[in-house]
Order: C-alpha cells, then structure tokens, then sequence
C-alpha cells in the first residue's frame, strides 16, 4: 500500500508563506492498494491537486470514503474534476446522518445549490454512487478492504481501518477521546466512567496490529484544556494511543490554521520529548508526504 | 396474545415520530441550548426526564447504520457513543415538533401520566440500588420505569376515541385499565408499548419488561421486579396513576424479592419525598391550571 497526503489542515485553508513547509489545504489522504486501487480519505482542498495527477491516466474509478461533513472535509468535492468526465465512476461513502435523517448522498447536493455553486449535482457527467456506510461492515475496494469505525466528534464521525494483504492503517479524521460529562461528586460519574472506560476498550480493539496511524493532532497539551469538547485531540493524546495499540508508524495531522511551520515543529518537538518511551515512528503530516507499507 | 393489524402497526410507528415531546424539557431545551456553553449533564439531565426524547433518542441512536453492539439503554450512554453535540442537536429537532397539550381529546391527563413515569423510573432505580444491584443496572431500571406505560401516550395520541371508551370502563366499573385496553382495542398498552420498542430495536430486557408489566405469571427478572415494585408504590400513595388507580388484591401478586409487606419496603427507601418533588417540578403539577 502507498499512502500520500495531499491536505494537513484543520478547519479551513491556510496558505501563505508561514505554512509552505507542512501545506495550507485542508483534509485529503490518497491510498493506493497494492493492486493500484484509488481510495481518497476526505475530500477537504487537498482533492484538488490530487485530482489534477488523475486526469493524466482516465478513466478514473476512485472510492471516496468521508470520515465526516464538517466542510473542511469536503469542501474540495466539487472541485473533484474526475466528477465531470463521462466515464469515470466515483463511490462516496460516508456516515448517515441522525439529525437530518438523510445518507451520504446529501454530501454533494447540500454544497451544490444554486446560490452556492454553479452546476447541479444532476449535472455531473462521471457514473456516482453514493454508500451510506454501517459502522463496523467492512467495504471491499479490489484487494483491500475499508472498515468504519464511529469515533468522537460533535458531528458522527467514521475513523477508516484500511487493509491490504496483511497491512493496515487507520485514519481517525477528526476525534477528540473521550471525557466524562459529570464531576467525581455526580452521582452518574462512576456510571458514565464506566461506559467510557468500555468504549475505550472497543475503540482501541478495533485499532489493533496497524502498520500506520494517521491521527487528529490539533491541539497541544497546554491548549486542550480550552478547547476540550471540541473534537478534537492533542499530540500526547495521539503519541499515548499509539503506544497502547503498538502502532508501528504515527503521522499527526489536522494542523490548527494558525499554526505556522516553525510554532508546529517546535510543539511536535515538545510533545515527544514527554513521550521518550514511544517505540514508533512519528512523523509531522506534510503535504507530499508519502509512505510506502 | 392480542393481533395488531400491520396497517396499525405502521400508523402507530410513524405517528410517534411526529410525536412531541414534554412542555417543560422542550421550553428548557431551548433555553439552555442558546448557551454554547450549556452544560453536558445539564442537558441530559433534561432529556432523560421526557419518555418522548428518551424514545426518540433511543429509537434513532440504535438504527442500524451505526451498528452498535451492545444495545444503547440510556441517554447518557448515547451521549458516550455520539457526542453531546448530536444528542443537543437531536433533541432540539423533537423541540421543534412543538408539545402535548396537557390534555387531548381523550381527557386522558398528560402532566400526571408524566408525573407516574418520573416518579416509577426514580422508585425502580432506587429499588434497584437496594434490591437488586448486582444483578441488573440500576439506570436501565430507570429507563423501564420511564417507558414502562409509554403505549399510553400513544393510545391518547393516535386511538383517541378508544382509549377515551378503555378509560372510562376503568373509572366506571373499577376495571383494569390494561383489561378495558383489550376489551377495547384488541391489545393493551403493555403490549404496543412493547411492539414500539422491539420495533426499534431496544434492548431485549427493557422490550420484555414493558411487555409483561402487567402480567402476573411472566417470567420474572430483577429489572421486572424493581418496575412492579415501583409501579405499586407510585400508585398505592397516589404518585400519579396514569389512568390506573391503585387497587388493594393488587398486593397479592407483588414480587416476592421483597418480602411480602409494601409499607416495609417503603420504609427502607427513605424519604421519597424528594422524588416526588422532583417528577412534580417537571410534570408541572401545581404549578399552573
Ligand atoms: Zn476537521
Ligand atoms: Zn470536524
């Protein structure tokens, strides 16, 4: 398997000559399987590039797999050029969404509206399926298959297990581990601890034997106390869960917009200088990046 | 075993999704909810306390698409799984519905049936701390206790005319209300309640408890009996009826676990008071015309 990123960034672009080093796009991750079947993790701007490396070998069968619809994880779906040619074919796959009460199909129509953007989603010309995902059922894409798995984050939030002839890796997209909404003095602390403590469980078995981890690393440690329940998690956060799943490689992504490439450096720097024990490599995602499994 | 017809069957489904939910829970729900800052629990605590959002929330958080293995049976645990943000998001989508009137057509009284549900969710939880701590949880007592007459609602809501006709039997010749149910629409509350939550996919347990509430010989569980138990006390000290006035031969058929004097039991609670309060202060009984 080939893994390459293509976009680092959280919550909204951030170009400029502070972030050349690491990348201004937002969410995208290319995988290819061993046979060269194309699955693309989030279609934040990095789609864009990405896309443009496509067009040079059509037609393009492509397999979208959205961890969530916050936009800087979709925001490059339209941008997807393969989406306009006949003869491509592209399957997005995503969550269902309990609060609409509608599937992934509404991913492109909700961004495609007149007001917002010039063509109609019944205007694009390539063969598009949509597959609304039930976590835990893995999907077959040639020789690999693509597992959901639901992960904490204010909207559902499918972190992906991809796996090809023995080899694994996991993106989270966004997540933020778990925290216990009462205080130790609530009756229903210990109650909703236990129900955490379970959860933790199954999350961490479910991440189990991972050649990579690709993980949401937004915050720093002296940070996160501002934003918990945000929904997202911190270097230490993604360093410790490395270490109890054993996963060999960890690339920290989802950069803060701010965050210029001398500030990231230095915090990465901090964080695993707390984590001396961690037996894995870890790695700052930049775009371009491409690791080969 | 009484036959709903499968026409029934989806009229009832479909109806409870367009059900709405509790005065109280829906005005502070969009309260609290104008604050980002609203606190988690605060939330919950708001939720939990309205068999409607509890329903709902349940019925859609264990839909297939999210293919949860252990079935969900709270709301906190919801909040666990889907994050507070979802469950805030969710429940002001039922606000939205709009509410119950306190009383319908059926002059079947709202605020005192959501006075019984409170009141019988606190009782069995506590009962279960007492009674039956190891064997079962004691916030799936709770759960059972606030849905336990949850076909009630829908009877009012969606079989006006018979349920009005099954309440009257019971006040005019001191019949169970379950009974008048069947006479009348061919199956009790019990056992739509019941038909709604497996249809939903909740949990096997709480499925059978609604279903066997009211029947003396079902097989018994601690969670059953901690319901019975509670459901008796609610009803003998007229803590709300829902409909369902407390009758003396009901003594007799009590769970045994107990051992066999109510006001015994009672004693070792403590003082309900507060319980009573609590369920009045959300029912918002007293509190208006
Ligand atoms: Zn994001
Ligand atoms: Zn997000």
């Amino acid at each position: 398997m080939k893994v390459k990123m293509w976009g680092v960034r959280g919550s909204i672009p951030a170009p400029g000559p502070h972030t050349v080093r690491h990348g201004g796009n937002t969410t995208c991750i290319e995988v290819r399987t061993d046979a060269d079947n194309l699955i693309i993790l989030d279609a934040g701007t990095g789609i864009f590039p990405l896309a443009q490396t496509l067009l040079a070998h059509l037609p393009v069968t492509a397999n979208i797999f959205i961890t969530h619809t916050h936009w800087d994880h979709i925001q490059g779906l339209p941008f997807f050029v393969p989406l306009y040619i006949p003869g491509n074919t592209v399957c997005i796959h995503g969550a269902y969404d309990l609060v609409a009460m509608k599937g992934i199909e509404q991913v492109m129509d909700v961004q495609m509206q007149y007001s917002y953007f010039p063509i109609r989603e019944a205007e694009l010309r390539a063969g598009i399926k949509y597959e609304t995902l039930t976590v835990g059922a893995p999907v077959v894409v040639g020789d690999a298959t693509v597992t959901p798995v639901l992960l904490n984050h204010p909207v559902p939030n499918l972190g992906y297990r991809v796996a090809c002839n023995g080899r694994a890796i996991f993106f989270t997209g966004d997540h933020e581990p778990l925290g216990n909404i009462y205080t130790p003095d609530d009756s229903e602390y210990a109650n909703y601890q236990a129900i955490i403590d379970h959860r933790h469980v199954e999350l961490d078995a479910a991440l189990g034997q991972l050649d990579l981890l690709i993980c949401d690393t937004a915050y720093t440690l002296a940070e996160y106390p501002a934003k918990t329940g945000w929904g997202h998690g911190t270097f230490d956060h993604a360093m410790d869960m490395a270490k109890r799943i054993g996963a060999k490689r960890l690339i920290c992504t989802h950069h803060e917009p701010t965050r210029g490439d001398d500030e990231l450096e230095k915090v990465f720097a901090e964080a695993l200088s707390r984590h001396p024990q961690l037996d894995c490599e870890v790695m700052l995602a930049r775009e371009g990046l491409e690791i080969l499994l | 075993m009484p036959q709903l017809t499968l026409e029934l069957e989806r009229r009832l489904t479909t109806a409870v999704e367009r059900m709405p939910a509790f005065p109280k829970s829906v005005q502070v729900i969009l309260e609290m909810t104008r604050d980002i800052n609203c606190l988690p629990r605060n939330l919950v605590g708001v939720i939990e306390k309205d068999p409607v959002m509890t329903v709902k929330i349940l019925r859609v958080i264990n839909s297939a698409y999210y293919g949860l293995p252990n079935k969900i049976t709270s709301v906190g645990q919801s909040v666990v799984y889907l994050g507070i943000n979802t469950i805030k998001n969710l429940a002001l989508s039922f606000a939205a519905v709009g509410i119950l009137p306190r009383f319908n057509t059926t002059g079947f009284d709202i605020q005192r049936y959501l006075l019984h549900s409170l009141s019988v969710a606190s009782l069995a939880r506590l009962l279960c701390e007492k009674y039956a701590r190891s064997e079962v949880d004691p916030g799936d007592c709770y759960i059972a206790g606030l849905l336990h007459d949850f076909g009630k609602v829908v009877f009012a809501q969606f079989m006006v005319g018979e349920f009005m006709k099954a309440l009257a039997i019971t006040i005019d010749h001191g019949k169970p209300l379950f009974e008048a149910e069947i006479e009348v629409i061919g199956a009790d509350h019990a056992f739509v309640g019941a038909l709604l939550a497996k249809k939903w996919k909740f949990a096997e347990p709480l499925v059978n408890c609604i279903r066997d509430h009211h029947d003396a010989a079902a097989e018994p569980s601690a969670m059953l009996d901690c319901l019975r138990m509670a459901d008796a006390i609610c009803r003998k000290h007229a803590f709300g009826d829902a409909g369902n006035p407390w009758r003396e031969e009901e003594l007799a058929a009590l769970p045994t676990r107990f051992g066999d004097d109510i006001e015994v039991v009672i004693a070792t609670l403590g003082d309900l008071q507060k319980i009573v309060n609590d369920a009045q202060a959300f029912a918002q009984i007293g509190t208006e015309k």
